[in-house]
């Protein structure tokens, strides 16, 4: 299996935090992205959105160099915790920009939008502003806009954080469902060790700026000798 | 996260607002430096320059901190009481005094406050034997504070709203008591914009003339501003004039430097963008404390307002509307108000985005940040430029090239423009920074720039910041005598040019029916620019 | 939206370029200051009586006032438009005289008489008034009969005067002071200061002070009275005669150097102490005419107060002083 990411000896300093990244991650899998808060979990998708630039080393998608590219013209999409759509704009309309950042649209895109509200199952909801929705149906929404972008990387950053256990659990489920489908390869921040056993194939442990360990999920739930991931699991 | 393209753009149009006021200021200057006046007297550092600098920093130091503190709690009050019966209408009248020739507020002040005003009259029938004066310092700083406490109160409110609102519901589920709440959530959020309020306040106190010489009650209450009109309008002194001018300039900017030093916390976080709704304060004292503060705030503003309001209703109205002057000079300072506020407006942006390039930079090296300071300088200490030397300067200028007149209106949108700079900026630099925050990383992963980003993400969002920006610099332009004071062609009279012009011959009633039209055309202008207040309320 | 924005913008392009239109026939271009041109002023009569005796157009530039007047000359120098300044007033005289532009007029102006029979080889006077104290009949009953008793009366009932820094009423009073105090001057203004409710920076303002009522005396014309009494029909204000004398203002106009046509800028001058023009100033300008008017003045000015005696400095001997005189005045003014 090729490397869809790749962070090649990757340095970064951020105010008095520094980050060395040097890891590999498979392609057409969903890697789990894990460790305490303030670890670098977050820096770490940041780099490879394009939102931070590295000091040294290379940033590579499906083999291709992007360290240098604008975050738009990198093959990602991305899902945050929140603040995921434009609040004045509706939901086709915020679906719509992530086909075409000019709103250029033809009726077959619009067939998409709908297909996909349909899919993540806010069918009919097109013209709701996101200010009308629960905090589930607006992460939903922003899924939506991940299919129709159709690119082969997805990034999300805690996409759950922010929802009920329940709801977290339908959205693992959703997740899994569309992953199955496009077969691209998701990159997913969390901190739950939970999530991280229902939502991926492999893990990438962080600690303090380093990757401690990259293993398949089963291999990382289960080893105890490195103190500080014992320490995360035990919760 | 910019694209190269964004970034490029951003910096080239800081480059070119920065070189154009650059090169608009130092034409003026060069203008009159050249010009051989040869009856300079030399002697500039003379006891009473230093007088009249004494007594400007003075009464400028005294006026903004006396506004700033009591906009405070009316500010306090009013984020506190979204529901306040007539809120709405507060905000807007807050805008008015802006807009209003300062002789006609002064005159408006002293109906109320003067000898023979209101308050007076009700002290006599108390059975005081003399009135009470006010001219002297404390008139001074009595007008100052009528005509910038609203202005501090605005923005200070605009500040508080830009909270999450989030924070009122954590603060109300924490239990916190008003004091922590005022300690925690809102001050730190005034303590943001009180430097640059502050400085902007002490600037407009520096440069006050009319005020000062109307309510100062003799030559011992004199500014710099006075100083540098005598010597050049009477005297007509240039190199006195430009050397004036420098001095106001450079103490002021000490001053501002003084105050930037106050560190200022970074700015808070992100929101939901949900409808603000407050949990605290319903305490019956809190309300209590509250009313008060609108109520005594609104009567402190609406007072003189309403005796400005009192002297115009005498005028014959529909037939000062309907003269062909009344138009022709509304027309004139439409025009000009327009054109100078679209001008504030996209210079501001312009500065904006230079500066938000500036600050995306990686490691901005030396020069970049240089350039990011010096937009920031300029875009406020441009208010310092007194409007007579760029006025005499341009004119000087233009001389060679034809009839100035026809240059005039130009000119005095261009003086007005850059007058209203700082306020613009005032208004316009922390909405974009929010919005940025919010909306930044999400538009810049998916690719939304250039005209789309603009027409599909900032201007839904900063419609109404833009609008309230424009109404601003509309209205402050509205007000200016200063500007068109110098060409003063038979060809270019504006509103204020008008009332002036009936006052000095002997038509007061007119003069009062004008002030009272002009008034409500300001705030009409303050209604389009809060007008999206109401939407958001409903949405 | 755009669109509306630019015709905006383009309409206000437009109208900073609309020139006014050059007409085929002579021009006589005159520089005065705005209040002679509104429209309540003398200047649209003043045209149309001249326009009908000229073959010609007569074309007003009005700016703020007599010194912006002076002041505009200066920056304009030898390419300046005007051929004619009308407005200045004497005490500006040696300066404009100063500036190289003016040219004797080489005419007989003895038709204008003022009192104190100013006479001048380059400005001919059109109108004249004396420097007066106004008082509110209602709010005082005694007021002052001489400059003495303005200066040691009760220092409750106030005045509002005009900066000598900024205006020339200003500059009137504080040459009027100096006229009767000479030396002691500056101990006339420390008492006087006591009455002084404040000095406003121009005419308007101080004016405007008195008519809201706000102080009983304004520093102004003898003339001032007239405007109500002829206008508002009322008879409250008056301007009070002081025993020493008044001090007059004389309003001029001067020929410039490079004036187009020479003949038509004199025979503007001749017009102008003609009684067609002089007929306007009184209830236009409220002013004093300078020369025979071809009805009598209204009632109203001859209740005007009638000054016994006249001052006026000469006009080198003000612009040789002026500084020193100030800077005494703000020193007096400014004791504590």
């Amino acid at each position: 299996m090729a490397d869809a990411v790749a962070l090649d000896k990757v340095e970064l300093k951020l105010g008095t935090k520094e980050f060395r990244f040097d890891c590999r991650l498979p392609a057409g899998a969903v890697t789990a992205v894990t460790g305490p808060s303030g670890s670098g979990k977050s820096t770490l998708l940041n780099l490879v959105a394009g939102f931070e630039t590295p000091d040294q080393g290379r940033i590579l998608i499906a083999g291709e160099d992007v360290t240098e590219k604008h975050p738009s013209e990198r093959p990602v999409s991305l899902i945050f915790q929140d603040n995921n759509l434009f609040a004045h704009l509706d939901l086709a309309t915020n679906i719509g920009l992530g086909i075409s950042p000019s709103l250029k649209l033809s009726g077959r895109d619009s067939t998409a939008i709908s297909q996909a509200l349909e899919r993540v199952g806010l069918g009919g909801f097109e013209r709701r502003m996101p200010g009308t929705l629960s905090g589930g149906e607006r992460q939903r929404a922003a899924f939506a806009r991940a299919l129709v972008r159709r690119k082969p990387v997805l990034l999300m950053d805690e996409p759950f954080a922010a929802l009920d256990p329940g709801l977290r659990l339908s959205m693992a489920n959703l997740l899994a469902d569309l992953h199955r489908e496009t077969g691209n390869t998701v990159l997913v921040v969390t901190h739950d060790p939970d999530e991280v056993g229902r939502l991926a194939d492999h893990a990438v442990f962080i600690d303090h700026g380093h990757v401690l360990l990259q293993a398949p999920t089963e291999e990382f739930l289960t080893r105890r000798d490195i103190p500080p991931l014992a320490e995360f699991l035990s919760g | 996260m910019l694209t190269q393209t964004e970034r490029r753009r951003g910096i080239g149009w800081g480059l070119l607002s920065l070189a154009g006021v650059t090169l608009f200021v130092g034409i003026a200057v060069a203008a009159l430096l050249s010009w051989d006046a040869g009856n300079t007297q030399s002697r500039l550092f003379t006891a009473y320059t230093w007088q009249i600098l004494r007594f400007t920093l003075l009464q400028a130091a005294l006026s903004t901190l006396l506004s700033v503190v009591f906009a405070l709690p009316v500010a306090l009050a009013l984020a506190r009481r979204p529901s306040f019966p007539g809120r709405i209408w507060i905000i807007r009248l807050m805008a008015l005094p802006m807009g209003l020739p300062v002789l006609i507020g002064a005159l408006g002040l002293i109906g109320i406050w003067g000898r023979q005003g209101v308050m007076n009259s009700l002290l006599l029938k108390l059975g005081l034997e003399q009135p009470v004066s006010i001219y002297g310092l404390s008139g001074i700083l009595l007008a100052h504070v009528f005509f910038n406490l609203p202005l501090a109160a605005r923005l200070l409110l605009a500040a508080l709203e830009r909270l999450p609102a989030e924070y009122w519901l954590l603060s109300s589920s924490l239990g916190m008591k008003p004091f922590s709440v005022f300690r925690f959530i809102e001050w730190p959020a005034a303590r943001r914009v009180i430097p640059g309020i502050t400085g902007l306040i002490f600037m407009l106190c520096a440069t006050s003339f009319t005020l000062v010489l109307v309510l100062g009650g003799g030559p011992a209450a004199t500014t710099l501003e006075v100083a540098i009109y005598q010597s050049l309008r009477f005297d007509f002194d240039p190199p006195r004039a430009i050397a004036l001018s420098l001095l106001q300039i450079g103490i002021t900017a000490l001053v501002l430097i003084a105050i930037s030093l106050f560190p200022a916390p970074d700015d808070a976080g992100i929101t939901a963008g949900r409808a603000m709704r407050r949990f605290d304060g319903r305490t019956v004292p809190a309300r209590l404390w509250d009313t008060f503060a609108i109520l005594l705030a609104t009567a402190f503003l609406i007072l003189p307002l309403a005796s400005i309001v009192a002297a115009g209703a005498r005028a014959n109205l529909w037939s000062l509307v309907t003269s062909a002057a009344f138009l022709r000079a509304a027309w004139t300072s439409f025009a000009i108000a327009l054109s100078a506020g679209l001008l504030a407006v996209l210079t501001s942006l312009a500065i904006i985005a230079a500066r938000e390039a500036v600050t995306d930079m990686k490691q901005p090296g030396g020069t970049a940040r240089a350039f990011s300071l010096s937009l920031g300088a300029m875009s406020s200490l441009v208010l310092l430029v007194p409007p007579v030397v760029l006025g005499t300067g341009w004119f000087l200028m233009l001389r060679p090239f034809g009839d100035v007149a026809r240059f005039a209106p130009a000119l005095v949108a261009i003086i007005n423009m850059l007058m209203a700079l700082p306020f613009v900026m005032r208004v316009l630099a922390p909405a974009v920074e929010t919005h940025r925050k919010r909306t930044g990383r999400l538009a810049a992963s998916l690719g939304v720039s250039g005209f789309s980003r603009v027409w599909r993400i900032d201007f839904p969002v900063l419609a109404k910041p833009l609008f309230t920006a424009l109404s601003f610099a509309m209205a402050l332009s509205l007000g200016d005598l200063g500007a068109v004071a110098l060409f003063g062609s038979s060809d270019l009279i504006t509103l204020p040019w008008l009332v002036y012009s009936r006052l000095s011959s002997y038509r007061t009633n007119d003069a009062d029916g004008l002030a009272l039209i002009l008034g409500i055309i300001c705030l009409g202008l303050t209604m389009i620019g809060t007008s999206g207040q109401r939407e958001a309320k409903r949405g | 939206m755009r669109r509306t924005i630019l015709s905006i913008l383009a309409a206000a392009a437009a109208l900073s370029l609309s020139a006014p239109a050059k007409a085929q026939e002579k021009t006589l271009t005159v520089y005065t200051y705005e209040s002679f041109i509104s429209d309540w002023g003398p200047g649209p009569k003043v045209k149309e009586a001249f326009e009908k005796t000229c073959a010609c157009k007569l074309n007003f530039v009005g700016v703020a006032d007599g010194v912006a007047l002076l002041t505009r000359l200066k920056l304009e120098g030898q390419g300046t438009d005007a051929d004619i300044a009308l407005g200045l007033d004497t005490n500006l005289i040696s300066e404009a005289k100063a500036t190289g532009l003016f040219e004797p007029h080489g005419l007989d102006a003895s038709a204008a008489k003022v009192p104190g029979n100013y006479s001048d080889d380059t400005f001919i006077p059109y109108d004249y008034g004396h420097f007066a104290v106004v008082y509110d009949t209602q709010a005082m009953k005694n007021p002052p009969k001489s400059l003495k008793e303005l200066v040691e009366g009760d220092p409750a009932q106030k005045i509002a005067i005009e900066d000598p820094r900024t205006s020339t009423p200003g500059l009137g009073l504080l040459l009027w002071v100096k006229s009767v105090y000479g030396d002691k001057a500056p101990e006339a203004w420390a008492k006087l200061r006591k009455r002084v409710l404040t000095v406003t920076p121009g005419w308007s303002e101080a004016y405007g002070l008195f008519t809201k009522g706000e102080v009983p005396m304004v520093f102004s014309y003898t003339t001032s009275p007239a405007y109500h009494m002829v206008e508002e029909k009322t008879d409250r204000y008056q301007a009070a005669p002081f025993s020493e004398g008044h001090y007059i203002q004389i309003e001029v106009a001067g020929l410039l150097k490079g004036a187009g046509d020479k003949d038509l800028a004199k025979q503007f001058l001749k017009f102008m102490v003609s009684p067609a023009f002089q007929d306007v100033i009184p209830t236009t300008n409220w002013m004093m005419p300078v020369a025979k008017t071809s009805a009598p003045l209204p009632d109203a000015f001859n209740k005007l107060v009638q000054p016994g005696k006249t001052f006026l400095m000469g006009s080198d001997e003000v612009a040789r002083n002026r500084q020193a005189w100030i800077d005494e005045w703000l020193t007096a003014m400014s004791m504590n």
